[in-house]
Protein backbone atom coordinates (compact mmCIF):
# COMPACT_ATOMS: atom_id res chain seq x y z
CA UNK A 1 0.00 0.00 0.00
CA UNK A 2 1.44 3.19 -1.15
CA UNK A 3 -0.07 6.67 -0.80
CA UNK A 4 1.01 10.12 -1.78
CA UNK A 5 3.35 11.91 0.95
CA UNK A 6 3.76 14.98 1.21
CA UNK A 7 5.85 16.49 3.78
CA UNK A 8 4.81 19.14 6.39
CA UNK A 9 7.23 21.96 6.48
CA UNK A 10 6.76 24.00 9.78
CA UNK A 11 5.89 27.50 8.89
CA UNK A 12 5.25 26.78 5.43
CA UNK A 13 1.90 28.43 5.44
CA UNK A 14 3.54 31.91 7.34
CA UNK A 15 4.18 34.81 5.20
CA UNK A 16 7.26 35.40 4.04
CA UNK A 17 8.33 37.81 6.08
CA UNK A 18 7.07 36.03 9.42
CA UNK A 19 9.58 36.98 12.15
CA UNK A 20 11.43 33.72 12.33
CA UNK A 21 11.02 31.75 15.85
CA UNK A 22 12.70 32.40 18.97
CA UNK A 23 12.10 30.64 22.60
CA UNK A 24 9.47 32.79 24.37
CA UNK A 25 11.68 34.65 26.66
CA UNK A 26 9.84 36.46 29.79
CA UNK A 27 6.10 35.38 28.94
CA UNK A 28 3.54 37.15 31.43
CA UNK A 29 1.15 34.77 33.16
CA UNK A 30 -1.81 36.69 31.73
CA UNK A 31 -2.18 38.90 28.75
CA UNK A 32 -0.26 37.53 26.23
CA UNK A 33 -2.20 38.19 22.90
CA UNK A 34 -3.98 35.18 22.52
CA UNK A 35 -3.82 32.42 19.16
CA UNK A 36 -5.36 34.28 16.46
CA UNK A 37 -7.38 30.96 16.02
CA UNK A 38 -9.10 31.36 19.46
CA UNK A 39 -11.02 34.11 17.60
CA UNK A 40 -11.73 32.77 14.15
CA UNK A 41 -13.56 29.86 16.56
CA UNK A 42 -15.76 32.33 18.16
CA UNK A 43 -16.67 34.08 14.95
CA UNK A 44 -17.39 30.40 13.62
CA UNK A 45 -18.90 29.09 16.40
CA UNK A 46 -20.25 31.63 18.34
CA UNK A 47 -22.84 29.58 20.49
CA UNK A 48 -20.06 27.08 21.27
CA UNK A 49 -17.00 28.68 22.26
CA UNK A 50 -17.47 29.61 26.18
CA UNK A 51 -14.28 31.13 26.97
CA UNK A 52 -10.97 32.44 25.72
CA UNK A 53 -7.84 31.81 28.26
CA UNK A 54 -3.92 32.89 28.20
CA UNK A 55 -2.28 31.40 30.35
CA UNK A 56 1.25 31.65 29.72
CA UNK A 57 1.80 32.41 26.82
CA UNK A 58 -0.68 29.23 25.61
CA UNK A 59 -4.10 29.77 24.56
CA UNK A 60 -6.94 27.93 26.28
CA UNK A 61 -10.50 27.58 24.57
CA UNK A 62 -13.49 25.96 26.36
CA UNK A 63 -15.78 24.80 24.23
CA UNK A 64 -19.31 23.15 24.57
CA UNK A 65 -18.98 19.14 24.74
CA UNK A 66 -21.47 18.33 22.03
CA UNK A 67 -20.01 20.89 19.17
CA UNK A 68 -16.46 19.47 19.87
CA UNK A 69 -16.00 16.88 16.99
CA UNK A 70 -17.42 19.62 14.12
CA UNK A 71 -14.83 22.22 16.08
CA UNK A 72 -11.78 19.93 15.56
CA UNK A 73 -12.70 18.75 12.17
CA UNK A 74 -13.07 22.89 11.21
CA UNK A 75 -9.60 23.41 12.38
CA UNK A 76 -8.06 20.41 10.47
CA UNK A 77 -9.71 21.05 7.29
CA UNK A 78 -10.01 25.21 7.29
CA UNK A 79 -6.89 26.13 4.90
CA UNK A 80 -6.53 29.62 7.60
CA UNK A 81 -6.21 27.22 10.71
CA UNK A 82 -4.74 23.98 9.30
CA UNK A 83 -3.99 21.91 12.94
CA UNK A 84 -2.65 19.15 11.45
CA UNK A 85 -0.78 17.60 14.81
CA UNK A 86 -3.58 16.06 17.88
CA UNK A 87 -0.26 16.43 20.41
CA UNK A 88 -2.63 14.74 23.99
CA UNK A 89 -5.58 14.00 24.53
CA UNK A 90 -6.00 13.67 28.47
CA UNK A 91 -8.50 15.11 31.60
CA UNK A 92 -7.91 16.75 35.01
CA UNK A 93 -10.43 16.28 38.00
CA UNK A 94 -10.16 18.45 40.60
CA UNK A 95 -10.30 18.11 44.45
CA UNK A 96 -13.44 19.94 45.22
CA UNK A 97 -16.61 18.65 44.32
CA UNK A 98 -18.23 21.30 42.84
CA UNK A 99 -15.64 22.01 40.00
CA UNK A 100 -16.46 19.74 36.69
CA UNK A 101 -13.95 17.30 35.25
CA UNK A 102 -11.98 19.23 32.00
CA UNK A 103 -11.24 17.16 29.12
CA UNK A 104 -8.12 18.44 27.16
CA UNK A 105 -6.93 17.98 23.40
CA UNK A 106 -3.20 19.52 22.72
CA UNK A 107 -3.76 20.83 18.88
CA UNK A 108 -0.57 22.06 17.12
CA UNK A 109 -0.75 23.52 13.14
CA UNK A 110 2.68 23.07 12.19
CA UNK A 111 2.23 25.51 8.86
CA UNK A 112 0.70 28.25 11.14
CA UNK A 113 3.36 27.30 14.47
CA UNK A 114 0.36 27.84 16.60
CA UNK A 115 -0.31 25.98 19.45
CA UNK A 116 -4.14 25.27 20.75
CA UNK A 117 -5.64 23.93 23.73
CA UNK A 118 -9.42 22.91 23.61
CA UNK A 119 -11.40 22.08 26.25
CA UNK A 120 -14.60 20.80 27.43
CA UNK A 121 -15.95 20.56 30.93
CA UNK A 122 -18.30 17.51 32.12
CA UNK A 123 -20.36 18.22 35.39
CA UNK A 124 -19.35 15.13 38.19
CA UNK A 125 -22.45 14.39 38.12
CA UNK A 126 -23.42 14.03 34.36
CA UNK A 127 -22.57 10.77 31.99
CA UNK A 128 -18.92 11.31 31.03
CA UNK A 129 -18.74 10.92 27.77
CA UNK A 130 -17.41 14.05 24.76
CA UNK A 131 -17.35 12.95 21.48
CA UNK A 132 -14.16 11.01 20.06
CA UNK A 133 -11.85 12.60 16.95
CA UNK A 134 -10.70 9.76 15.99
CA UNK A 135 -12.42 10.48 13.10
CA UNK A 136 -9.92 13.49 12.16
CA UNK A 137 -6.91 12.38 14.03
CA UNK A 138 -5.75 8.52 14.03
CA UNK A 139 -3.28 9.22 16.92
CA UNK A 140 -6.37 10.17 18.99
CA UNK A 141 -6.79 5.97 19.13
CA UNK A 142 -4.34 5.19 22.26
CA UNK A 143 -4.46 8.90 23.77
CA UNK A 144 -8.23 8.57 23.92
CA UNK A 145 -7.71 4.95 25.55
CA UNK A 146 -5.77 5.77 27.73
CA UNK A 147 -8.15 8.48 28.95
CA UNK A 148 -10.70 6.46 29.18
CA UNK A 149 -8.71 3.64 30.82
CA UNK A 150 -7.50 6.71 33.43
CA UNK A 151 -10.90 8.31 34.21
CA UNK A 152 -13.52 6.68 32.72
CA UNK A 153 -14.19 9.11 29.97
CA UNK A 154 -16.05 7.38 27.02
CA UNK A 155 -15.37 8.76 23.67
CA UNK A 156 -18.77 7.99 21.75
CA UNK A 157 -17.17 7.28 17.93
CA UNK A 158 -14.35 5.27 18.97
CA UNK A 159 -13.83 2.92 17.18
CA UNK A 160 -12.42 -0.12 19.95
CA UNK A 161 -12.82 1.94 23.33
CA UNK A 162 -10.73 -0.42 25.97
CA UNK A 163 -8.40 0.06 28.43
CA UNK A 164 -4.86 0.63 27.38
CA UNK A 165 -2.60 0.42 30.80
CA UNK A 166 -4.85 -1.44 32.71
CA UNK A 167 -5.37 -5.29 31.83
CA UNK A 168 -8.79 -5.30 29.97
CA UNK A 169 -10.30 -7.35 32.85
CA UNK A 170 -8.97 -4.68 35.61
CA UNK A 171 -12.12 -4.05 37.74
CA UNK A 172 -11.35 -1.97 40.79
CA UNK A 173 -12.19 1.73 38.71
CA UNK A 174 -10.13 4.58 36.89
CA UNK A 175 -7.25 5.04 39.00
CA UNK A 176 -6.88 8.85 38.24
CA UNK A 177 -9.81 9.48 39.53
CA UNK A 178 -9.58 11.57 42.93
CA UNK A 179 -11.68 9.29 44.97
CA UNK A 180 -9.54 6.40 43.96
CA UNK A 181 -7.58 5.19 46.57
CA UNK A 182 -3.74 4.99 46.27
CA UNK A 183 -3.15 0.89 46.68
CA UNK A 184 -6.36 0.34 44.89
CA UNK A 185 -10.15 -1.07 45.99
CA UNK A 186 -9.01 -4.67 46.88
CA UNK A 187 -6.06 -6.20 48.93
CA UNK A 188 -2.89 -6.89 47.22
CA UNK A 189 -3.67 -11.35 47.21
CA UNK A 190 -6.97 -10.10 45.53
CA UNK A 191 -5.43 -8.08 42.61
CA UNK A 192 -2.49 -10.44 42.64
CA UNK A 193 -5.35 -13.07 41.85
CA UNK A 194 -6.87 -11.01 39.30
CA UNK A 195 -3.68 -10.04 37.45
CA UNK A 196 -2.30 -13.62 37.34
CA UNK A 197 -6.05 -14.87 35.93
CA UNK A 198 -5.52 -12.18 32.98
CA UNK A 199 -3.98 -13.89 30.07
CA UNK A 200 -1.58 -11.95 28.29
CA UNK A 201 -1.88 -13.73 24.66
CA UNK A 202 -6.33 -13.57 25.31
CA UNK A 203 -7.04 -10.62 23.16
CA UNK A 204 -4.83 -9.43 20.16
CA UNK A 205 -4.25 -5.81 18.79
CA UNK A 206 -5.02 -4.90 15.62
CA UNK A 207 -1.14 -4.66 14.59
CA UNK A 208 -1.23 -8.80 15.95
CA UNK A 209 -4.16 -9.56 13.27
CA UNK A 210 -2.88 -7.81 10.54
CA UNK A 211 -0.02 -10.55 10.79
CA UNK A 212 -2.44 -13.21 10.55
CA UNK A 213 -3.73 -11.65 7.31
CA UNK A 214 -0.21 -11.89 6.03
CA UNK A 215 -0.34 -15.58 6.53
CA UNK A 216 -0.49 -16.28 3.03
CA UNK A 217 3.30 -14.51 2.74
CA UNK A 218 4.83 -16.35 5.31
CA UNK A 219 7.54 -19.26 4.53
CA UNK A 220 6.29 -22.56 3.45
CA UNK A 221 7.43 -24.73 6.63
CA UNK A 222 6.22 -21.75 8.94
CA UNK A 223 3.00 -22.18 7.30
CA UNK A 224 2.59 -25.61 7.63
CA UNK A 225 3.32 -25.97 11.42
CA UNK A 226 0.80 -22.99 12.23
CA UNK A 227 -1.78 -24.86 10.28
CA UNK A 228 -1.16 -27.93 12.23
CA UNK A 229 -1.77 -26.40 15.44
CA UNK A 230 1.55 -25.68 16.48
CA UNK A 231 1.04 -22.94 19.25
CA UNK A 232 3.76 -19.99 20.28
CA UNK A 233 4.58 -18.81 22.92
CA UNK A 234 4.10 -21.75 25.40
CA UNK B 1 49.92 -18.73 57.45
CA UNK B 2 48.26 -17.63 54.11
CA UNK B 3 50.43 -19.60 51.76
CA UNK B 4 49.25 -22.89 52.81
CA UNK B 5 46.06 -23.68 51.49
CA UNK B 6 43.10 -25.18 53.60
CA UNK B 7 42.42 -28.41 52.22
CA UNK B 8 39.17 -28.92 50.55
CA UNK B 9 36.97 -31.81 52.21
CA UNK B 10 35.84 -32.34 48.57
CA UNK B 11 38.27 -33.02 46.96
CA UNK B 12 41.36 -35.78 47.76
CA UNK B 13 44.33 -35.94 45.49
CA UNK B 14 45.80 -39.25 45.64
CA UNK B 15 49.21 -40.46 43.64
CA UNK B 16 50.88 -43.48 45.13
CA UNK B 17 53.28 -45.10 42.41
CA UNK B 18 52.12 -43.72 38.72
CA UNK B 19 49.96 -40.74 37.65
CA UNK B 20 48.08 -39.15 40.43
CA UNK B 21 44.47 -39.08 40.65
CA UNK B 22 41.25 -37.48 42.08
CA UNK B 23 38.44 -38.65 44.52
CA UNK B 24 35.31 -36.12 45.11
CA UNK B 25 31.97 -36.82 45.45
CA UNK B 26 29.09 -36.41 42.00
CA UNK B 27 27.66 -33.85 44.28
CA UNK B 28 30.53 -31.44 44.15
CA UNK B 29 31.14 -31.93 40.48
CA UNK B 30 27.52 -31.22 39.50
CA UNK B 31 27.29 -28.27 41.64
CA UNK B 32 30.84 -27.24 40.75
CA UNK B 33 29.73 -26.95 36.47
CA UNK B 34 26.51 -25.75 37.36
CA UNK B 35 27.31 -22.78 39.57
CA UNK B 36 30.23 -22.06 37.28
CA UNK B 37 28.01 -21.78 33.91
CA UNK B 38 24.50 -20.25 35.33
CA UNK B 39 23.14 -18.75 32.24
CA UNK B 40 21.16 -15.82 33.16
CA UNK B 41 17.48 -15.19 31.69
CA UNK B 42 17.47 -11.12 31.75
CA UNK B 43 14.12 -9.73 32.88
CA UNK B 44 14.65 -6.08 32.85
CA UNK B 45 11.71 -3.43 33.73
CA UNK B 46 13.63 -0.32 34.17
CA UNK B 47 16.67 1.35 35.71
CA UNK B 48 17.91 -2.18 37.48
CA UNK B 49 18.20 -3.21 34.18
CA UNK B 50 20.81 -0.12 33.02
CA UNK B 51 23.25 -1.67 35.81
CA UNK B 52 22.57 -5.07 35.24
CA UNK B 53 23.60 -3.97 31.40
CA UNK B 54 26.70 -2.23 33.19
CA UNK B 55 27.29 -5.57 34.83
CA UNK B 56 27.33 -7.61 31.86
CA UNK B 57 29.99 -5.06 29.95
CA UNK B 58 33.39 -5.40 30.16
CA UNK B 59 34.21 -3.54 33.22
CA UNK B 60 32.34 -5.51 35.54
CA UNK B 61 32.50 -8.80 33.24
CA UNK B 62 29.75 -10.82 33.60
CA UNK B 63 31.37 -13.86 31.93
CA UNK B 64 34.51 -13.92 34.69
CA UNK B 65 31.51 -15.89 36.26
CA UNK B 66 30.16 -17.89 33.62
CA UNK B 67 27.77 -15.92 32.34
CA UNK B 68 29.32 -15.33 28.82
CA UNK B 69 25.70 -15.81 27.49
CA UNK B 70 22.34 -14.15 28.37
CA UNK B 71 19.95 -16.10 27.32
CA UNK B 72 17.23 -14.30 26.07
CA UNK B 73 15.19 -17.40 25.98
CA UNK B 74 13.86 -18.97 28.63
CA UNK B 75 13.99 -22.64 27.79
CA UNK B 76 17.36 -22.16 27.70
CA UNK B 77 18.24 -20.58 31.42
CA UNK B 78 19.29 -21.08 34.43
CA UNK B 79 18.79 -18.16 36.28
CA UNK B 80 15.99 -15.80 35.73
CA UNK B 81 17.56 -12.25 36.88
CA UNK B 82 14.46 -9.90 37.56
CA UNK B 83 15.68 -6.07 37.37
CA UNK B 84 12.95 -3.72 37.86
CA UNK B 85 9.77 -3.09 39.14
CA UNK B 86 6.89 -5.72 38.25
CA UNK B 87 3.30 -4.12 37.74
CA UNK B 88 0.73 -5.66 37.49
CA UNK B 89 -0.43 -6.20 33.97
CA UNK B 90 3.21 -7.90 33.86
CA UNK B 91 2.49 -10.12 36.36
CA UNK B 92 1.32 -13.58 34.35
CA UNK B 93 4.32 -12.93 31.62
CA UNK B 94 6.87 -13.39 34.45
CA UNK B 95 5.02 -15.85 36.08
CA UNK B 96 4.96 -17.83 32.41
CA UNK B 97 8.44 -17.64 32.11
CA UNK B 98 9.71 -18.63 35.58
CA UNK B 99 7.44 -21.55 34.37
CA UNK B 100 9.09 -22.50 31.08
CA UNK B 101 12.38 -22.66 32.28
CA UNK B 102 13.57 -25.90 33.17
CA UNK B 103 14.86 -27.55 36.37
CA UNK B 104 17.23 -26.65 37.95
CA UNK B 105 16.56 -22.98 37.68
CA UNK B 106 17.09 -20.02 40.18
CA UNK B 107 15.98 -16.57 40.46
CA UNK B 108 17.76 -12.97 41.67
CA UNK B 109 15.48 -10.70 42.43
CA UNK B 110 17.60 -7.62 41.55
CA UNK B 111 17.27 -4.17 43.36
CA UNK B 112 14.25 -2.46 45.72
CA UNK B 113 11.13 -2.64 43.29
CA UNK B 114 12.18 -6.73 42.54
CA UNK B 115 12.36 -7.65 45.99
CA UNK B 116 9.37 -5.23 48.00
CA UNK B 117 8.03 -3.10 45.91
CA UNK B 118 10.32 -0.09 46.85
CA UNK B 119 7.97 1.73 48.85
CA UNK B 120 7.32 4.66 46.63
CA UNK B 121 5.49 2.04 44.14
CA UNK B 122 3.57 1.17 46.34
CA UNK B 123 0.35 2.35 44.47
CA UNK B 124 -2.51 0.32 42.68
CA UNK B 125 -0.18 -0.97 39.54
CA UNK B 126 2.93 -2.31 41.47
CA UNK B 127 3.45 -6.24 42.80
CA UNK B 128 4.92 -5.69 45.97
CA UNK B 129 7.87 -7.83 45.73
CA UNK B 130 8.03 -10.70 42.98
CA UNK B 131 8.22 -13.13 45.60
CA UNK B 132 4.42 -13.57 45.72
CA UNK B 133 4.52 -15.00 42.17
CA UNK B 134 7.56 -16.71 41.90
CA UNK B 135 10.10 -18.34 44.82
CA UNK B 136 13.24 -16.27 44.92
CA UNK B 137 16.57 -17.18 45.97
CA UNK B 138 18.83 -14.02 45.84
CA UNK B 139 17.47 -10.36 47.12
CA UNK B 140 19.79 -7.60 45.59
CA UNK B 141 18.70 -4.15 47.91
CA UNK B 142 19.68 -1.49 46.38
CA UNK B 143 18.17 1.61 44.36
CA UNK B 144 19.28 0.56 41.53
CA UNK B 145 22.47 -1.73 43.12
CA UNK B 146 25.59 -0.92 41.67
CA UNK B 147 27.38 -3.68 39.57
CA UNK B 148 29.40 -4.76 42.93
CA UNK B 149 26.04 -5.69 44.89
CA UNK B 150 24.63 -7.75 41.99
CA UNK B 151 28.06 -9.33 41.51
CA UNK B 152 28.46 -10.15 44.85
CA UNK B 153 24.33 -11.48 44.89
CA UNK B 154 25.57 -13.50 42.00
CA UNK B 155 28.47 -14.82 44.28
CA UNK B 156 25.95 -15.61 46.94
CA UNK B 157 23.97 -17.80 44.20
CA UNK B 158 26.99 -19.35 43.46
CA UNK B 159 27.68 -19.90 46.94
CA UNK B 160 24.12 -21.69 47.65
CA UNK B 161 24.36 -23.80 44.35
CA UNK B 162 27.53 -25.03 45.70
CA UNK B 163 25.74 -26.41 48.89
CA UNK B 164 22.86 -28.39 46.84
CA UNK B 165 22.58 -31.80 47.58
CA UNK B 166 21.40 -34.13 44.66
CA UNK B 167 19.36 -36.41 46.87
CA UNK B 168 17.33 -33.28 48.19
CA UNK B 169 14.23 -33.55 45.94
CA UNK B 170 12.54 -30.67 47.19
CA UNK B 171 15.08 -28.51 45.88
CA UNK B 172 14.02 -29.06 42.36
CA UNK B 173 10.54 -28.87 43.37
CA UNK B 174 8.35 -26.65 40.86
CA UNK B 175 5.75 -25.23 43.24
CA UNK B 176 3.24 -25.34 41.18
CA UNK B 177 0.51 -22.52 41.50
CA UNK B 178 -3.16 -23.22 43.14
CA UNK B 179 -5.05 -23.58 39.89
CA UNK B 180 -7.95 -21.48 41.13
CA UNK B 181 -6.45 -18.81 43.20
CA UNK B 182 -3.21 -18.82 40.82
CA UNK B 183 -1.47 -18.14 43.81
CA UNK B 184 1.63 -20.22 45.15
CA UNK B 185 1.67 -19.04 48.60
CA UNK B 186 -1.42 -18.02 50.69
CA UNK B 187 -3.24 -14.96 50.08
CA UNK B 188 -2.93 -13.94 53.97
CA UNK B 189 0.97 -14.45 53.17
CA UNK B 190 0.74 -12.13 50.79
CA UNK B 191 -1.00 -9.50 51.89
CA UNK B 192 1.39 -9.24 55.18
CA UNK B 193 4.56 -9.23 52.93
CA UNK B 194 2.50 -6.31 51.05
CA UNK B 195 1.60 -4.21 54.27
CA UNK B 196 2.54 -0.57 53.95
CA UNK B 197 5.63 0.52 55.73
CA UNK B 198 7.22 4.17 56.30
CA UNK B 199 5.55 6.95 54.80
CA UNK B 200 3.55 4.67 52.35
CA UNK B 201 1.28 4.13 55.79
CA UNK B 202 0.09 7.72 55.13
CA UNK B 203 -1.13 6.98 51.30
CA UNK B 204 -4.16 4.40 51.61
CA UNK B 205 -6.92 6.54 51.52
CA UNK B 206 -6.95 9.30 48.92
CA UNK B 207 -8.43 13.06 51.12
CA UNK B 208 -11.63 13.40 49.44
Amino acid sequence: MSTSFTPVVAGSALASDAPAPATAKSVPRQGETPNPSAAALQARFPTAVKQVRVVWGETTVIVDGGQLLEIVQWLHDDPSQRYDFLSDVTAVEFRDLELPIEVVWHLRSLPYRRFLRLKVLLEKGSPLEVPSVWSVYRAADWLERECYDMFGIRFSGHPDLRRLLMWEQYREGYPLRKDFPLRGRFSRSEQLRQALAANPEARYTKEELSIAQAFEDLPDDMRRRLSAGEKTGE
Amino acid sequence: MGLSRRPDPAITQLSSGGDPWTTTRLDFVVNWARANSLWPMPFGTACCAIEFMATAASRFDLARFGMERQSFSPRQADVLICAGRVPFKLAPVLRRIWQQMPQPKWCISMGSCASSGNGIFDNYAVVQGIDTIIPVDVYVPGCPPRPEGLLYGIMLLQKKVMNERSADKSLRNEMEPDPRSQLYIPAPMIDEVSEPFGNSVHQTRSGL
